[in-house]
């Protein structure tokens, strides 16, 4: 039985997140945590384009989740645009337009500089977001987003209340869901992998393997936007340490814990995660360091994740 | 009597607004020593982290951590035995053995698994080791003086200048020297050095290169141990000190070149000085210069000032 609804979910994964996400806030303690899920779960499903389908570990992904939700906050806070949708829209370009510029940089590096330039360029953002206060308040964080009605043709929704808020993100990320899936499916998606499994022999098919792996970062960027602006729109505030390290860390040890480059183990690994720190911030202000040790058990030992092993699917598979 | 000329006023008050730099001997002097000061931490570490990196493809997230543990430590043995100088001895002796630990239990397994698992592992250690040090020591920072006999300035011609920083630059200088000449000139660094080049065959020429790369990350992590120790009376001392640095460490890196002693103390330097002098005119910049010359070096010259291209990639 377990193992039924277990392959099925494996085999027909849009079909299962819509399953469990459309009834997840009834499921949980309370209902912002179910919200974060979904937005954590976003973010980490970008980074897992990135690490799990193509083999390129960002240690610096804090970047274009900030980026995401500074575009959306400043487009909202400062600019005063009145539609939510243009303000999503200004996260997510900006999101993506800072990962096809710092991609383009981290790129020139392969292997273990990739990861030690992506951490330094998220850096880098951390201390312009912190020095440009006049636009994004610095140290103290973007205040004063406003809480705007949805706008679709003809209806005016709000999404004040957190149930409402859920659906709301429910979509936007059940629609990102679909498009992830539709990449993986492309012949785009199986040259990932193939680059992945041996860049080498990816360019000596004829592949642009540079060109590739900046798409694939670029598309992780954009995914990692969208959620940084979901974040910022149910936050109404956006905090300096969206752009910090620790933001960086949280999204590669969700993944992690997950499951990386499995399909649901982002989602898997971001409710650990937050269900983690929930749990254990209610006792001691020390939480990280056991998530800290639980993360290095789980590389020790576990480097397939909860979801990878459930599925017994190869790290690669 | 001379008096105020209206001129001078007015140049006094710009002075006082800041629109106007100061650019005397004395202020440039300042500025080029505070940047040497950076530097040599920034050497210290990035030296240490290299040498890791190269022998062992490891990038070890956690050396700002053990930096941290160093000044921690560093500010433990003074005040346990009232000593700066058994303090500077003992502490980074103290990380260096705890690196042997982490490389033994930790970092061993890790061996032949992909590149990216040791900084994963030690991305994991490194918040562990912050956690734990908040709460031995607190989650505020403490400071510590530097010795009686350091703690006075010292005339540099134009300007005063604390004695215990040109310590610092004297003690990095000689640990530099004796790193080299080690390197350079035994049999061990020699082996090292090959080891970083083609480990197999080292390994199939009779090298136990298991051991030889314990005892690598041990000197690694008594390097960082040592520039924690040295940067604590300086920078302060708290949980997260180390994060921003080993970050800052790796762009030393970036822009040396892998491999490369000379470029490690090359680009070491030049950062702590662009560092220094962009204070200088604009305070804001300075955290940010750092990753811009990283950028320029990745554009103009990927493989940084003194690498090989290719080299450990």
């Amino acid at each position: 039985m377990i193992r039924r609804v277990r392959d099925g979910l494996a085999a027909h994964p849009v079909a299962a997140f819509l399953a469990v996400f459309a009834v997840f806030p009834f499921l949980v303690p309370y209902r912002a945590l179910a919200t974060q899920v979904l937005i954590y779960g976003l973010f980490a499903l970008g980074f897992n384009l990135l690490y799990g389908y193509t083999g390129l570990l960002s240690f610096g992904h804090a970047a274009y989740f900030g980026l995401g939700a500074y575009g959306t906050g400043i487009a909202l806070a400062r600019l005063g645009l009145g539609s939510v949708w243009a303000a999503l829209a200004m996260g997510l370009g900006a999101a993506t337009l800072g990962g096809a510029v710092i991609g383009f940089f981290c790129l020139r590096r392969r292997g273990i500089y990739f990861a030690m330039l992506t951490l330094a360029f998220a850096q880098l953002l951390y201390f312009i977001g912190f020095h440009l206060a006049d636009l994004t308040g610095g140290d103290d964080g973007l205040r004063g987003i406003p809480q705007l009605a949805v706008g679709v043709p003809g209806l005016s929704i709000p999404i004040e209340t957190p149930i409402r808020f859920y659906y709301f993100a429910f979509v936007l990320v059940g629609l990102a869901v679909v498009a992830l899936k539709r990449i993986l499916d492309s012949p785009f998606g199986a040259v990932l992998r193939a680059v992945r499994e041996n860049g080498e022999r990816a360019a000596a098919c004829g592949y642009d393997v540079t060109r590739l792996k900046l798409l694939a970062f670029v598309f992780s960027a954009a995914f990692a936007g969208l959620a940084g602006a979901l974040e910022a729109l149910r936050l109404t505030v956006v905090p300096i340490e969206s752009l910090y390290w620790t933001t960086s860390g949280q999204v590669v040890m969700m993944t992690l814990l997950g499951g990386a480059g499995t399909f649901f183990g982002p989602f898997v690994g971001a409710a650990t995660f937050l269900v983690l720190e929930d749990r254990l911030g209610l006792v001691t202000e020390s939480w990280p360091l056991a998530i800290g040790l639980v993360f290095m058990a789980f590389v020790l030992f576990l480097p397939r994740g909860i979801w990878g092993t459930l599925t017994g699917g190869s790290h690669a598979g | 009597m001379a008096r105020h000329s209206p001129d001078r006023e007015a140049w006094a008050r710009r002075r006082r607004e800041g629109s106007v730099i100061d650019l005397s001997p004395a202020v440039l002097v300042t500025h080029l020593f505070t940047g040497l000061v950076l530097g040599m931490i920034l050497v210290l570490l990035a030296v240490g982290l290299s040498l890791i990196f190269g022998l062992m493809t490891v990038v070890n997230f956690a050396h700002g951590s053990f930096y941290m543990l160093g000044a921690y430590l560093g500010f433990f043995l003074l005040g346990l035995t009232g000593s700066f100088w058994v303090a500077l001895a003992l502490a980074p002796l103290a990380v260096g053995g705890a690196g042997l630990l982490v490389e033994r239990v930790l970092v061993r397994p890790l061996y032949g698994r992909s590149l990216d698992d040791p900084l994963l592992l030690t991305f994991g250690l490194s918040l562990v080791m912050i956690e734990t040090a908040r709460l031995i020591w607190g989650r505020i920072g403490v400071t510590f003086d530097p010795p009686r006999e350091l703690g006075t300035a010292v005339s540099l011609g134009f300007t005063m200048f604390p004695v215990y920083r040109l310590f610092v630059i004297g003690v990095t200088a000689a640990v530099l020297l004796a790193l080299w000449v080690f390197l350079a000139r035994t049999d061990l660094g020699l082996v090292i050095r090959a080891g970083s080049r083609d480990p197999l065959m080292v390994q199939a020429l009779g090298v136990d290169l298991g051991r030889i790369r314990f005892f690598v990350f041990g000197i690694g992590t008594l390097l960082a141990g040592l520039a924690g120790v040295l940067a604590g009376p300086m920078r302060g001392v708290y949980a997260d000190m180390g994060v921003t640095i080993v970050i800052e460490s790796f762009v030393v890196i970036v822009v040396g070149g892998m491999g490369s002693l000379a470029g490690a103390v090359l680009a070491g330097l030049l950062i702590g000085e662009v560092v220094s002098f962009t204070t200088l005119f604009a305070p804001k910049l300075a955290e940010i210069m750092v990753f811009i010359v990283m950028a320029v070096i990745l554009l103009v010259r990927p493989s940084g000032l003194l690498g090989e291209a290719g080299l450990l990639e």
